[in-house]
């Protein structure tokens, strides 16, 4: 199929003309006057108008004059009073006369503009907004130079904490509405909404004293989520970014800069596998603040909170700048010559042959968060310097069901299944994915077809984030997805048979033994196209770069001498190991028990491995990590390299739709990307590993390009469903990451950290009752336990208990050593 | 001489006006039994060719507005009944829910039956607690005598009626804020189209009527166009309710032709308060720009209204004698207009609190000639902007009382207060005390 034959035909548009300021404009029927407008360059002033959001109408900002032809003659006919351009649809042989043309259009927007600005504190020089500020240059372009107004400004106590990251200065808010329409509307968290009336109308959260409720508290008490907060979300910071004016600001930027002293860069957001395009604003290379970039086909206007915000982690005090090395039992600076030259040592002697002739091999986990071009250095080092399958970017739940998954269906497939495809879908299929929760943008893609699109989650229970997608439940409890995706509910299934629907498999998916194999069945069956949406926004990548151990790049199956042979021939050696290699869980098995002699460590939090990493570390010869802050791993390693964190390289993320999202270096320091590193690391055995830069990577993978069909690894076979039947006192384990969490990558941040929720123990009523009068409950296993309050979830599957992957209090793998599927004791406590 | 004609008003005299035996008794739900007889078509032409305005103040044609609603998709459509009557000076829906609201559920069930509908909702203003009880005893009354409920006297139509008291905002008389607040929602105006007939009360088709409009026409089904025709002038058909109020001998609602004048009212109201004269009247309440002695004369009708330089709106006559301070009683008005801006628009929202501000201060005798100037000023940035009509309305008494009585604004910048005595103005015992004056605040 080539490339054009895969475009629809161009859809046939109804066309209006009309004129604007004298020049004709020709523009999609049901188009705004307001945008017609920009079509033509004239810029009419605004401040409720987005082009994201239903039109309000409330600023009158944009008042212009507006004839239409009237009467069977067609006759122009000129409205008797301005109208609002951001609300009037455009009419054939319309005539738009705006400020620039009418003195009546120009007359009205500087009368409100005069009044937006009586109310309006002249705190301008200590505002956030200043220098960028909607009102501030619209003040100065079409305002008066001096204000009549004399009297009294109504004044509010300042600022008001919507959450611990979003504060409101009410002073400042010209209520267009922008953010109560956008959380309504895009987000689906009516965390804020309109207040009292008139000139003490205000945007606040539930709140009494901002009701003004006098002492008559409401009976029943407002929605609130398990933060004990009347409403908050993951999308927040979004309304600060679209405030017209300073009034939403946050708290982790307010009063840090000017928006003049900052140097912008684009970028890709690290923290989900949306690849979403941010700016990053930074001075004297220190990030002060993200914003989101429009990126029409990707994440449109929006990003989540942890895009946003989540930055801090890179600057904190436990960045490496230095290589270290151990010395007498201690990790201690030193030089890169140095560094490199005892990590090669290190891991020669290690994986030496004994006096015997028996040698421990090498391994290597890369972590899910690196480029497309580091995960293809770390393979690469792993096959070629390293002489090892052994290579791994899982550092979760992984099955030898995945990856020939990953293998047969994702791997060099290209674009796959787009984010304007899920939009339009008209049934959505998900399975192991929470769309909020570990989706980021994905979830306003979703709710934007809200009510127009059938959504379904097989799921322990319908999550809030689920709820507003409008989702039904397809009951499963873990471990038994495939047995459920077998026998769908008929309407369901008919729902999947529809063109376009799309069935989402996410990270945890692996978690269900069966899953990816029914849901093939499924897709085969119905005609749905499969979507698989992981949740770092290195794993796409690292697919492609064949960072696993059964995949070289771009699909090929490392088992196979024929695949082996094409890339050994791009590579310039002369054969690529063929012993099968092992996963993450079964290096770090292979490792406790001493077969493993050196391992090298990207990015991999040691609190995020169900398996014992610490006695893996200890039992390994020699361990090198390549980190950028000194983490758990690094801690423990016998060198370690630092590397840049994104904002500090250029690279590439592959996003879930397998769309390439390359960024440049936002900020110039001398850290070196892990390629670059890996580079310098092969050179101590004689090897060009050639992944030097970013060009040379690419331009490998490039030559490579997709396996060939006989190449491609088998589909994968159905695994028998696991079917747990928990005991008296226990129960099946169903958990997954919030969004906002303790991940590494929102260390620093305390302000996102409050927006988080609550890490609570859900349960079903019957398997609450079970433990008697409990307020909370205490999951354990023999490895640890953890104590949440108990949250009786509706609907939710009977003998399952949910906790959070890694919330406040509840870091399942590290204190549980248990994925989910686990059968795991509970118990009631009062 | 234009009399009285007494329609809706007829029985408020009876001994237990409001009950549904006084109202059966004088003829009441007669009209009803001939409507069902009907077609719904031929009664939506009826109350066309009766020439029936709306009498919520915007005077559009009643039967024009039924005739909008699209055709019938086996879907509900709603009727939502304009009970909200909150502008200053406007007095007659209350009295007329009050002592004959079976006039308006009897209405309601006719325009239900003409237009289709099965779930009727009558949107009561908040605070009028004992009118909300009356209502509710009314409707008890007309299910009990199978007024309302399943098959409807045999005819098969089926109406229930919903009574829903709002939380007291003036903006809930316009009527998409209306449909917004009895949805449950936040009452602010909402972006017209789509029109509540297209999409109104959840979405669906929708009428939205006054009180008057729609307690109108069971008088027109019983009587006949000719009768109603009969009455107003060429294109103000009928009767209608005018509220006098303030400086009037004997205040309240007499009931006539539309195109009666004021002079004609105030010979039945017994003239101005004893000793007096007329300053200034408005003719359809406080958004409507003020008259004086010389529009006695002027047609009460929509038509000379509106040449005139005003609007009919609600027929509610507030007069006010040669004792009224005119900028005092413009500054009571516009506080209301503050009050009761509903925030979502700029030009209502910060204007009536900047024209308040400024009204005070001349009133207090600490304006300037300028403060003149920005008010006319501030008005002409409001009206015309705002999104609903409701800011507009807040305009009109201050520019029509500037142009009209320009020197008594000026009297007060020069004088440095106000030059009128406000004991003689108030019909009750009245000091000017800072209590009574912070009570205005």
């Amino acid at each position: 199929m080539t490339a054009t034959a895969d475009k629809p035909a161009a859809e046939v548009v109804d066309t209006v003309t009309l004129t604007i300021d004298g020049t004709e404009v020709t523009v999609p029927k049901g188009t705004l006057i307001i945008r017609a407008a920009e079509q033509v360059g004239i810029e009419i002033p605004r401040f409720c108008d987005h082009p994201a959001l239903k039109p309000a109408g409330a600023c009158r900002q944009c008042l212009v004059d507006v004839a239409s032809p009237a009467g069977p003659e067609g006759k122009l006919r000129a409205f008797p009073k301005p109208q609002a351009s951001c609300t009037m649809t455009v009419t054939e042989g319309m005539v738009v006369n705006t400020q620039h043309t009418s003195e009546e259009a120009d007359r009205a927007q500087k009368g409100v503009m005069e009044l937006l600005l009586i109310n309006h504190p002249l705190d301008c020089p200590v505002c956030d907004k200043g220098g960028e500020c909607p009102l501030q240059n619209q003040a100065m372009s079409h305002g008066r130079p001096e204000s009549r107004f004399v009297d009294v400004k109504r004044v509010f106590e300042k600022p008001l904490a919507l959450s611990s990251e979003i504060l409101l200065d009410r002073e400042r808010c010209v209520l267009c509405q922008r953010c109560t329409r956008f959380s309504k509307e895009i987000a689906g968290d009516a965390f804020i909404d309109l207040q009292n009336r008139g000139a003490q109308q205000q945007i606040g959260t539930f709140d009494e004293d901002v009701l003004d409720f006098d002492g008559y508290r409401p009976v029943g008490a407002a929605t609130v989520d398990e933060a004990g907060k009347a409403f908050s979300s993951y999308y927040s910071g979004n309304t600060v970014q679209i405030c017209p004016v300073g009034a939403l600001t946050s708290a982790a930027y307010r009063f840090r800069s000017r928006p003049f002293d900052l140097v912008s860069s684009p970028s890709i957001a690290e923290h989900d596998s949306s690849g979403s395009a941010i700016r990053i604003d930074h001075r004297r290379g220190k990030i002060l603040r993200r914003l989101a970039e429009n990126d029409p086909v990707v994440n449109e206007d929006w990003i989540s909170d942890k895009d946003r915000f989540a930055f801090a982690w890179q600057n904190l005090s436990d960045r490496l700048t230095r290589p270290l090395v151990r010395k007498d039992g201690e990790l201690v600076e030193t030089s890169w010559p140095e560094a490199l030259a005892a990590a090669a040592a290190g891991i020669k002697a290690a994986t030496a042959a004994d006096d015997e002739g028996a040698s421990r091999g090498a391994a290597v986990l890369t972590g899910g968060r690196v480029t497309l071009e580091d995960a293809y250095a770390y393979q690469k080092l792993a096959r070629v310097v390293l002489g090892t399958n052994d290579v791994d970017f899982r550092a979760r739940t992984a099955s030898d069901e995945e990856q020939a998954f990953l293998g047969s269906q994702v791997a060099g497939t290209g674009l796959g299944v787009t984010f304007g495809e899920l939009e339009k879908a008209p049934a959505v299929l998900l399975v192991g994915f929470e769309p909020e929760d570990e989706g980021g943008v994905v979830f306003l893609r979703l709710r934007k077809s809200l009510g127009r699109q059938r959504v379904a989650a097989v799921a322990p229970f319908l999550s809030r984030g689920a709820e507003k997608l409008g989702a039904t439940l397809v009951p499963a409890a873990p471990g038994r997805e495939a047995a459920v995706l077998a026998e769908l509910p008929e309407d369901v299934r008919d729902a999947l048979s529809q063109p376009g629907a799309v069935v989402v498999l996410g990270e945890r998916a692996a978690e269900a033994p069966g899953a990816f194999v029914a849901a093939q069945e499924l897709a085969s069956s119905t005609g749905a196209r499969l979507a698989w949406i992981p949740r770092r926004a290195g794993e796409r990548g690292a697919v492609e770069a064949g960072a696993l151990p059964g995949l070289l790049p771009g699909g090929r199956t490392a088992t196979l001498k024929g695949a082996r042979d094409v890339v050994a021939k791009a590579w310039g050696v002369d054969a690529l190991p063929s012993a099968k290699g092992r996963d993450t869980a079964g290096i770090l098995k292979a490792a406790a028990e001493g077969a493993i002699g050196a391992l090298v460590v990207g990015g991999v939090s040691a609190s995020d491995l169900a398996g014992d990493v610490s006695a893996a570390l200890e039992a390994t010869g020699f361990v090198v990590s390549l980190e950028v802050r000194r983490s758990e791993i690094a801690e423990a390693a016998d060198v370690v390299l630092p590397v840049a964190p994104p904002s500090e390289k250029p690279g590439t993320f592959v996003n879930w739709e397998g769309r390439l999202r390359g960024f440049a270096t936002a900020i110039r320091t001398d850290a070196m990307p892990d390629h670059r590193v890996l580079d310098l690391l092969a050179r101590e055995w004689g090897v060009e590993l050639g992944t030097g830069t970013v060009e040379a990577v690419n331009a490998e993978l490039a030559a490579l390009g997709a396996a060939d069909a006989a190449h491609r690894p088998a589909a994968p076979k159905a695994r028998a469903a696991r079917n747990p039947r928990p005991k008296k006192g226990t129960a099946v384990l169903a958990t997954w990451h919030q969004l906002v969490d303790e991940g590494a990558l929102q260390d620093g941040e305390p302000y996102l950290a409050g927006t988080g929720r609550v890490a609570v123990a859900r349960m079903s009523a019957a398997t609450a009752a079970a433990l008697g009068d409990a307020v909370s409950v205490e999951v354990s296993t023999e490895a640890g336990a953890v104590e949440l309050p108990l949250v009786v979830t509706d609907g939710m599957v009977d003998g399952v208990v949910w906790v959070p992957v890694k919330s406040p209090g509840s870091w399942v793998a590290r204190d549980l050593r248990a994925t989910a599927g686990a059968v795991v004791s509970v118990k009631g406590a009062a | 001489m234009t009399d009285l004609v007494p329609v809706l008003s007829a029985t408020w005299g009876s001994e237990q006006s409001w009950s549904l035996d006084t109202y059966t008794d004088a003829g009441g739900y007669a009209p009803l039994k001939k409507a069902l007889g009907m077609e719904p078509g031929d009664l939506i032409q009826a109350v066309k060719d009766s020439g029936l305005r709306g009498r919520g103040g915007a005077g559009f044609p009643t039967g024009m507005k039924w005739g909008f609603l699209p055709p019938d998709d086996g879907g509900p459509r709603y009727l939502v009944v304009n009970a909200d009557e909150s502008e200053p000076g406007t007095c007659k829906d209350i009295p007329t829910m009050m002592s004959a609201p079976h006039a308006l559920i009897e209405g309601v069930i006719i325009t239900s039956f003409a237009i289709g509908c099965n779930h009727a909702f009558i949107y009561l203003r908040g605070e009028v607690v004992h009118v909300y009880r009356r209502l509710l005893q009314a409707v008890r009354e007309a299910y009990e005598a199978g007024h309302l409920g399943k098959d409807i006297h045999g005819s098969g139509f089926d109406l229930d009626v919903t009574v829903h008291a709002g939380a007291g905002a003036y903006i809930c008389g316009e009527e998409t804020a209306l449909l917004d607040s009895l949805e449950g929602r936040r009452g602010q105006p909402r972006l017209k189209p789509p029109f509540p007939a297209v999409a109104g009360l959840y979405a669906r088709p929708t009428v939205v009527n006054n009180v008057e409009s729609v307690a109108s026409v069971p008088a027109i089904v019983d009587k006949g166009v000719e009768w109603f025709t009969a009455m107003g002038t060429e294109r103000s058909k009928g009767m209608g309710l005018f509220s006098l109020s303030g400086h009037v001998t004997r205040p309240g609602q007499y009931e006539a032709p539309l195109g009666i004048t004021l002079r004609e009212l105030l010979e039945l109201a017994g003239g101005i308060r004893e000793g007096h004269e007329l300053k200034f009247w408005t003719p359809g309440g406080s958004s409507t720009p003020i008259f004086t002695q010389d529009h006695l004369d002027t047609p009460l009708d929509y038509e000379s209204v509106g040449a005139a330089g005003s609007m009919l709106g609600t027929r509610a006559l507030q007069l006010f004698d040669d004792t009224t301070c005119v900028v005092r009683a413009v500054t009571r008005w516009t506080e209301f207009y503050k009050h009761e801006s509903c925030g979502k628009c700029t030009p209502c929202r910060e204007g009536t609190y900047w024209l308040t501000q400024i009204l005070k201060r001349i009133e207090a005798g600490r304006g300037t000639e300028a403060d003149i100037q920005q008010l006319l000023d501030t008005c002409d940035s409001i009206a015309g902007r705002s999104f609903c009509a409701l800011g507009d309305g807040a305009t009109s008494s201050i520019i029509s009382s500037v142009t009209l009585f320009r020197e008594e604004y000026e009297a007060h910048v020069e004088q440095g207060g106000c030059p009128f005595d406000h004991a003689a103005s108030a019909l009750f015992d009245y000091t000017d005390t800072p209590a009574t004056e912070e009570a205005h605040a």
